[in-house]
């Protein structure tokens, strides 16, 4: 590991130096003992981002400094909520350069071993969002902000906890019956129909453009009459996804099935291959990075679809029929632990696409670089 | 005139020659109005016969190839591929076609892009897993059956394709600028190859190139065309033995031959547009 030199442990002298101007961290109820280990805690962390110290030492201060503070200053606010004032902040601040400086080394890490080099691609991104985390917990929490306007996050972790049977439910209503049903017949549907599309081309000429305008249909429209038509069980949520999810997949493929050049076309005539030969040797082999496209997409757009359908009617559960009602009733709480949920599922479903696409089309030059 | 594949295969009914065209015409309808891709070609190619088709850009050479391989129509005269239709003769998978740029699926490992054609015609397992270890070989490429292609060099990847075209066992093969992008050393050594492989098989190749010296040391003859409209000026006849050495191109019959092409090329070649 290359030794950094780095600017953040002055300018965590300085904020120290600030915050001590500014003592004491909690104005209504000072607490000497946290803000000398506060102090202490940072000025170690300060010390070894700065002195020539070997680097497992560094690394390891820079670990426990800066969250250990963080946690002391987010634990001292459950006694003294709303009344945190500017040497606090100060303090936490500086405790956030510490941690930056600790993934500026990370970032640095240049290892051979996989395992190391694959926990530190996870390590990096969870240590960015736990950050904004804190901050969240702190802003809220230390400023006395309104539970309304923003819980903190620990207040909907704990909510998450104890409704999970709730939560559970809606996910299986929405999740796994909408959203899957729906995004299955889309992009089924969507793919069958640009085969047919481009087999026959008065199709592609005439089913374009209305499939254009089918796309332009705002769903706040379409969900209504759709609740209508199928009821308002999940049917009428899945089918939203469907005209959702439709489009993108028939676009992405009939683009995709149109990307072979003329000498792969040509070297297929040549083996006088008949018509499905070719689309099942060439053609779909070649438009798959388009259909990947299309599925991730619709990845998104089907749990977006199937959420805002359930505004316009649904049996009482489902995430987007929970958000509704409990919004109504300022349990905000609740509203962002299905948002969190609902963040994670999509998350999960984009990756699983995004990791069959890689393992499909790895030989895309967008993929190749590691194999070539 | 003197003609060394007549000599390998008496002419006789029973056989017809691989590929024959008369009063031969192609002309392209483009936004700017008619071009006469192909005007009036007459030729006979027998079996066994190592053609090369040379001449400048637009003179029609890859634009005949493509007509032999029923890639493109004629709009007059007449063609025959073994006797047959061009169409009939593809759909009878009667050539393999090496293209200008490998054109290997990258989706698919070398022995597998071999397989291609195999698995389009219906060999059987067993048959197509010979006829790849066999094609392999005979360009070198064994080792790197599991590579896939855009883990070759492109030399590599051209005599894949090679491979490709052989495997399933087409006797005409025909070749466009197969090694043009290729620098001189691997373009000398896959020149060896292909004498090589022409030799063992005795297959009948058609060659178009740009490449005098190329020409000359492949073919047993060399057509020289010229173009507006593409048309044959020149048909020349090598004398040089079958067996050829990289060296025989400093040889005086060599040079000799080499200067007939040269002075074709230039008789239907006009510098003043």
């Amino acid at each position: 590991m290359k030794s950094l030199q780095l600017w953040q442990p002055w300018v965590v002298l300085l904020l120290l130096g600030m915050a001590w101007l500014g003592l004491p961290f909690h104005s209504a109820d000072p607490s000497p003992g946290l803000e000398a280990t506060v102090f202490i805690l940072l000025l170690l962390g300060a010390a070894a981002g700065a002195m020539p110290v070997p680097n497992w030492l560094r690394l390891i201060v820079l670990a426990v400094a800066p969250h250990a503070t963080a946690w002391l200053l987010i634990r001292s606010l459950l006694e003294r909520p709303g009344s945190a004032d500017d040497s606090f902040f100060l303090a936490l601040a500086a405790a956030w350069l510490l941690a930056w400086q600790l993934v500026a080394l990370l970032s640095a890490v240049r290892c051979r071993r996989r395992d190391v080099q694959a926990s530190l691609a996870l390590i990096i991104p969870m240590l960015f969002g736990a950050w904004i985390l804190l901050f969240w917990e702190a802003f809220t929490r230390g400023l006395g902000i309104p539970f309304i306007l923003l819980p903190p996050p620990s207040a909907i972790f704990a909510r998450l906890v104890t409704s999970l049977p709730v939560i559970a439910a809606d996910v299986n209503q929405t999740i796994f019956k909408s959203v899957l049903v729906g995004y299955l017949l889309g992009c089924g549907a969507g793919f069958l129909v640009a085969i047919l599309a481009d087999r026959i081309p008065f199709m592609r000429r005439g089913l374009l453009p209305i499939g254009n305008m089918v796309s332009a249909l705002p769903i706040i429209g379409v969900a209504p009459i759709m609740v209508m038509w199928f009821g308002f069980d999940w049917h009428s949520k899945a089918a939203v996804v469907v005209i959702m999810t439709f489009f993108p997949m028939l676009v992405n493929t009939v683009a995709g099935l149109s990307v072979t050049s003329s000498i792969e076309r040509d070297l297929m005539r040549t083996y006088a291959a008949g018509y499905w030969q070719s689309l099942v040797k060439l053609r779909l082999p070649a438009a798959a990075p388009f259909i990947f496209n299309a599925l991730k997409i619709n990845s998104t757009l089907a749990l977006i679809g199937a959420i805002v359908a359930e505004f316009f009617g649904t049996p009482v559960v489902g995430m987007g029929f929970r958000i509704s009602t409990e919004v109504g009733r300022m349990n905000v709480d609740m509203v962002w632990a299905e948002i969190a949920v609902a963040a994670v599922i999509g998350s999960l479903f984009y990756g699983v696409i995004a990791l069959a696409e890689r393992s499909v089309t790895f030989w895309h030059p967008s993929f190749r670089s590691g194999r070539a | 005139m003197h003609n060394p594949a007549s000599q390998l295969q008496p002419a006789s009914p029973a056989v017809p020659p691989a590929v024959s065209a008369r009063g031969l015409g192609l002309t392209f309808e483009t936004n700017d109005g008619p071009v006469q891709a192909l005007a009036d070609v007459d030729l006979t190619i027998n079996k066994g016969e190592f053609v090369s088709f040379i001449g400048p850009s637009g003179c029609g050479k890859t634009t005949f190839l493509r007509v032999i391989a029923d890639l493109e129509q004629p709009t007059q005269g007449a063609i025959s591929v073994n006797g047959m239709s061009p169409q009939q003769a593809r759909e009878r998978r009667a050539y393999g076609y090496v293209f200008q740029a490998a054109a290997l699926y990258p989706w698919r490992t070398i022995e597998n892009n071999v397989a291609l054609p195999l698995e389009i015609m219906g060999f059987s397992a067993a048959d197509k897993r010979a006829r790849i270890a066999r094609t392999l070989d005979l360009v070198n490429l064994t080792g790197f059956k599991k590579k896939f292609p855009w883990q070759l060099s492109g030399g590599m990847q051209q005599r894949a394709s090679i491979a490709r075209a052989l495997s399933f066992d087409a006797d005409l093969l025909l070749m466009d600028e197969p090694f043009g992008a290729l620098d001189e050393i691997v373009r000398d050594h896959l020149n060896q190859q292909l004498l090589e492989l022409w030799e063992r098989t005795s297959k009948t190749i058609c060659f178009v190139t740009h490449s005098i010296p190329e020409a000359v040391y492949l073919s047993t003859r060399i057509v020289v065309m010229s173009p507006r409209p593409g048309r044959v000026t020149d048909v020349i006849e090598s004398d040089l033995p079958r067996d050829r050495p990289l060296d025989i191109r400093e040889t005086p019959a060599f040079l000799a031959i080499a200067a007939r092409v040269r002075d074709g090329l230039r008789a239907g070649h006009s510098y003043d547009e």
